[in-house]
C-alpha cells in the first residue's frame, strides 16, 4: 500500500472518433510546388504566395532545434500531408449547410455550433481541420466594427489588415517549427478589434485534427486596435490515432495602445496511450506584442494533451507601461513530455510581467518549466514577478525547471520562486477519511494547486479545466 | 455499533503495534482509549479508519454489521465513521467550504438523499460555526492551510458536527491545544452526544475527560488493553502514571 500513489489516468480518450468526410487532400510531402499548391487552393494573392516561399525556403536552411527537454522519434516531414480541407462543393450560407457529419463530430465534442452557443453567448469559429467551416455571430460583431472570421477570409475581405500584421510578431524566420508554419500554414482565425471597443463576448474557436497524417498548420492573428479590448477561448480535442501527428501552430497578438488581449486555452489533445504510443506532436509558437503604451497581454494555458508540447506563449513589452502575464497549468501522465512556459521581454519603461506556472507531472510523464525574462537597458523600472510550483504524483514522474534571467538595467526588479512538492499520501487519506473518493481527492489537490491559474480563466473554461485535469490524472494514483 | 475482536496490526512492514485489541462499543456509549507514548492507542484509530500506511495482520472488526476492514477509507466515512486528526492536513488552494460540503454531499448521496447547493449548505455552516466558536471567514481559507494549532482541532470538530457521524474517533485531538480551546472542543463533542451515536476518545491525558465524561476507559499497553474501567479509572492514572500497569502488561505477555 505504500506505493499506492502511482497509476491514476485510465480511461479511453473520451473524443478519439474519426469522422468519415471526403476530404479535399494533396499528396504527402513537402516541397515548393507544395506550397504552391496550398496557395493555389486557397485562391491566394501574389504576395502571400512569395511570403510562403521565403519562408519555406528559409525553412529549408533551419534545423530542428533539440534544445528542449523531450525525447521523440525523427520527424519525417516528407512523409505529412500539409493539406486537407472537408470537401464542402460550394461556399456555405449558414450553418445549416455544414456536413451533417462533421456537425455530428461537433456535437460529440460537445460544441454545438448553433442555439446552445447563442445561448451561451460564445461566437464559435470552427475550425475542421483546415478550412472554417461555420462561423456564429459575425453579423452581431460586424455592427461594432468587429472583425472575426478565418485567416483564409481575411486574406480575400481585408488584405491591408492581414499584409500589415502577418508575421509582424513571430516572422518568417522566427523559429524552425514557425518557418514551417509560414510556409505551409492552412487556416486559422482572424480578428480585429477597432479603437475603443471592447468586444462585448468571449470569441471561440475549436481545433480538431481530423485526417489520419494530417499536420495541422493553423495560423491564428488577433489584433486590438487602441483602447480595444478582446478576450478569445481556444480550445482543441483531436481523434485518437495510432501515429504521431504533428502540429506547428503560430499565434500573433498584436496590442496597440491601451489595448488588452486574454488569450486563453484548453489544451487536450490525444496524448498518446499508457505506452506513449500516438498521440500529438504540439510545437506551437505564440507571441504578442504590447505595441503600445499601457497595452496588456494575458495568456492563460491549461494543457492536458498531446504528446509532446513545445509551447513557450511570450509577450515583447514595447510600449512604456505595458503588462504582460502568463498563467500555465500543464499536466503529464503516462509517457508524455511537455517543455513549456514563456518569455517576458521587457523593452520599454515601467513594463511589468508577472509569470504563475503550475506542472504536474504523473505515471513517467515529463514536465520542464522553460522561462526567459529579459529587461532591455531602456526598461527603466521594470518589474517581473515569476512563481513556478511542480506537483509529482508517483516516484517515476520528473519536473524540472529552466529559468533564464537577463537584465540590462540596474533600476529593473526581477523575482523568482519555485516550489516542488509531491501529493501526499496523507492528504489523499484525509479526504477520504471524510467520504471523499481517491479519484476525487486527487482531483481536489490537483484543483487547489492549480487555483490560481484557474481563477484567470474564463467561468465556462474554468469549469471544464477543472474536468479535463480530473480526467487526465485518473487512475495515476491507485 | 463497533465490534472488534482479536486485532493485530504493524505500519510499514514492521512487527505489530496492536497485539490482540477486543472492544465493543454500543450506541449512545463513549468510551475513551488511554495509555503511554507507543501503545498503540494512535495506530488504533488510525486501522479503524483505514489509513494505507498501517496494514491489519490479524482479527476482525464489524461497523454496523459490516466488515470493517473490507471497506474502503472513504466507504466507512461514508457509512457514518469519522476520525479527528491528530494532525489535521492541509490542502492548499481549496476552500473549507467546498471541501466540507463536497464531503457532505458525498455523504448524502450514499444515504440516498439530494445533494445540497452552496447556498442551502451555507445555512448549514453557520448554525455549526456557532458550536465551534469559529468565524464564518474560516470557510472561506484553504482547508487548514495557516491554521493554528486551536484553529485546526476545532475545524475537525466543525467537520463533525456538520457531518454528523455515527461513530467519532478523537485521536489525540487535546494534544497542543490550551485550556479555552480544550473547553470550545469538549463543549463542541459534548453537544453532538446523541443515544444512537458513540465517540471513541484516545488521549494520553486524563484532563480532556474532565469536559468530555467517558463511560468506559481502556488503557493501552504494548499493544493490549491491559484495564478497563468506568470514568473513575482515568483519575487514577491521573494520579498513579501509567507505570503501574506496564508490568502486568509484560508479564501477560
Amino acid at each position: 500500500m505504500s506505493s499506492s500513489i502511482e497509476n491514476l489516468v485510465n480511461r479511453e480518450y473520451k473524443f478519439g472518433f474519426v469522422t468519415d468526410i471526403d476530404a479535399d487532400t494533396i499528396p504527402a510531402g513537402l516541397g515548393e510546388d507544395t506550397v504552391r499548391a496550398i496557395s493555389a487552393k486557397k485562391s491566394e494573392p501574389a504576395w502571400l504566395l512569395e511570403w510562403r516561399l521565403k519562408a519555406y525556403r528559409r525553412w529549408t536552411t533551419m534545423r530542428e532545434p533539440h534544445w528542449g527537454n523531450v525525447r521523440y522519434e525523427p520527424i519525417d516531414y516528407q512523409g505529412q500531408v500539409y493539406y486537407s480541407a472537408p470537401k464542402t462543393g460550394k461556399p456555405l450560407g449558414s450553418l445549416d449547410e455544414v456536413d451533417p457529419k462533421l456537425r455530428e463530430a461537433y456535437d460529440k465534442l460537445g460544441i454545438p455550433l448553433k442555439e446552445q452557443q447563442i445561448l451561451a453567448g460564445v461566437a464559435v469559429d470552427a475550425v475542421f481541420d483546415s478550412v472554417s467551416v461555420g462561423t456564429t455571430y459575425r453579423e452581431q460583431l460586424a455592427k461594432l466594427g468587429i472583425i472575426f472570421c478565418s485567416l483564409g477570409e481575411a486574406v480575400r475581405e481585408h488584405p491591408d489588415l492581414v499584409r500589415k500584421y502577418l508575421g509582424s510578431v513571430v516572422p518568417y524566420s522566427d523559429n524552425f517549427f514557425a518557418s514551417l508554419n509560414s510556409a505551409v500554414f492552412s487556416d486559422g482565425s482572424f480578428v480585429y478589434v477597432p479603437p475603443g471597443v471592447r468586444c462585448p463576448m468571449e470569441l471561440s474557436t475549436y481545433f480538431r485534427i481530423n485526417a489520419e497524417n494530417t499536420g495541422q498548420f493553423e495560423r491564428t492573428l488577433i489584433i486590438a486596435d487602441q483602447g480595444a479590448y478582446v478576450s478569445y477561448l481556444e480550445g482543441c480535442t483531436a481523434p485518437k490515432r495510432a501515429t504521431n501527428q504533428l502540429h506547428a501552430a503560430v499565434v500573433e497578438l498584436i496590442a496597440l495602445e491601451n489595448a488588452t488581449v486574454k488569450y486563453s486555452t484548453v489544451q487536450n489533445w490525444y496524448a498518446g496511450d499508457e505506452e506513449g504510443r500516438g498521440g500529438i506532436f504540439n510545437f506551437v509558437t505564440k507571441r504578442g506584442k504590447c505595441a503600445g503604451a499601457n497595452s496588456k497581454i494575458s495568456w492563460t494555458q491549461v494543457e492536458t494533451g498531446s504528446a509532446i508540447t513545445w509551447k513557450y506563449p511570450s509577450v515583447i513589452l514595447q510600449g512604456d507601461n505595458s503588462v504582460g502575464e502568463f498563467y500555465s497549468v500543464a499536466v503529464v501522465n503516462h509517457h508524455q513530455q511537455a517543455d513549456t512556459g514563456t518569455k517576458m521581454l521587457h523593452l520599454g519603461r515601467n513594463t511589468r510581467s508577472t509569470i504563475v506556472s503550475k506542472g504536474i507531472s504523473a505515471g513517467q510523464g515529463n514536465n520542464s518549466y522553460r522561462g526567459r525574462v529579459f529587461v532591455g537597458p531602456k526598461a527603466a523600472r521594470a518589474r517581473n514577478y515569476t512563481q513556478c510550483d511542480s506537483m509529482l504524483i508517483g516516484n517515476r514522474c520528473g519536473a524540472h525547471t529552466f529559468p533564464y534571467i537577463e537584465v540590462a538595467n540596474d533600476t529593473a526588479q526581477v523575482e523568482h520562486e519555485a516550489s516542488t512538492s509531491k501529493i501526499g499520501e496523507d492528504q489523499i487519506f484525509y479526504l477520504q477519511q471524510r467520504g471523499i473518493s481517491k479519484e476525487n481527492a486527487v482531483s481536489m489537490i490537483v484543483a487547489g494547486f492549480c487555483k490560481d491559474v484557474f481563477k484567470e480563466l474564463p467561468m465556462e473554461f474554468a469549469l471544464e479545466a477543472q474536468q479535463l485535469l480530473g480526467i487526465t490524472l485518473e487512475g495515476s494514483v491507485g | 455499533m463497533l465490534d472488534i475482536r482479536n486485532l493485530q496490526a504493524r505500519v510499514g512492514g514492521g512487527a505489530d503495534i496492536l497485539k490482540g485489541i477486543t472492544l465493543t462499543v454500543n450506541a449512545g456509549e463513549v468510551h475513551a482509549v488511554m495509555g503511554p507514548n507507543g501503545s498503540g492507542k494512535s495506530t488504533l484509530a488510525q486501522v479503524l479508519a483505514g489509513n494505507p500506511a498501517y496494514e491489519v495482520t490479524g482479527g476482525t472488526a464489524t461497523f454496523d454489521d459490516r466488515d470493517l476492514f473490507g471497506m474502503q477509507p472513504e466507504e466507512r466515512a461514508q457509512a457514518g465513521l469519522f476520525m479527528a486528526f491528530q494532525y489535521p492536513v492541509e490542502i492548499p488552494g481549496v476552500s473549507n467550504a467546498y471541501f466540507l460540503r463536497s464531503a457532505y454531499n458525498e455523504i448524502r448521496k450514499t444515504r440516498g438523499e439530494e445533494e445540497v447547493d452552496p447556498l442551502e449548505f451555507l445555512d448549514i455552516m453557520e448554525k455549526n460555526l456557532a458550536l465551534v466558536d469559529m468565524e464564518p471567514s474560516m470557510m472561506n481559507r484553504s482547508v487548514n492551510s495557516g491554521f493554528s494549532g486551536g484553529e485546526k482541532k476545532r475545524n475537525e470538530i466543525l467537520q463533525m458536527a456538520v457531518l454528523r457521524p455515527r461513530l467519532a474517533i478523537l485521536d489525540e485531538t487535546d494534544s497542543g491545544l490550551d485550556i479555552d480551546a480544550l473547553r470550545i472542543v469538549a463543549e463542541g463533542v459534548n453537544k453532538l452526544r446523541r443515544p444512537d451515536n458513540a465517540t471513541i476518545v484516545v488521549t494520553h491525558y486524563q484532563r480532556l475527560l474532565n469536559h468530555i465524561v467517558p463511560d468506559f476507559v481502556h488503557v493501552l499497553s504494548a499493544g493490549r488493553i491491559v484495564k478497563s474501567g468506568g470514568k473513575e479509572l482515568a483519575l487514577e492514572l491521573e494520579e498513579k502514571g501509567y507505570d503501574w500497569l506496564e508490568t502486568p502488561a509484560e508479564a501477560v505477555a
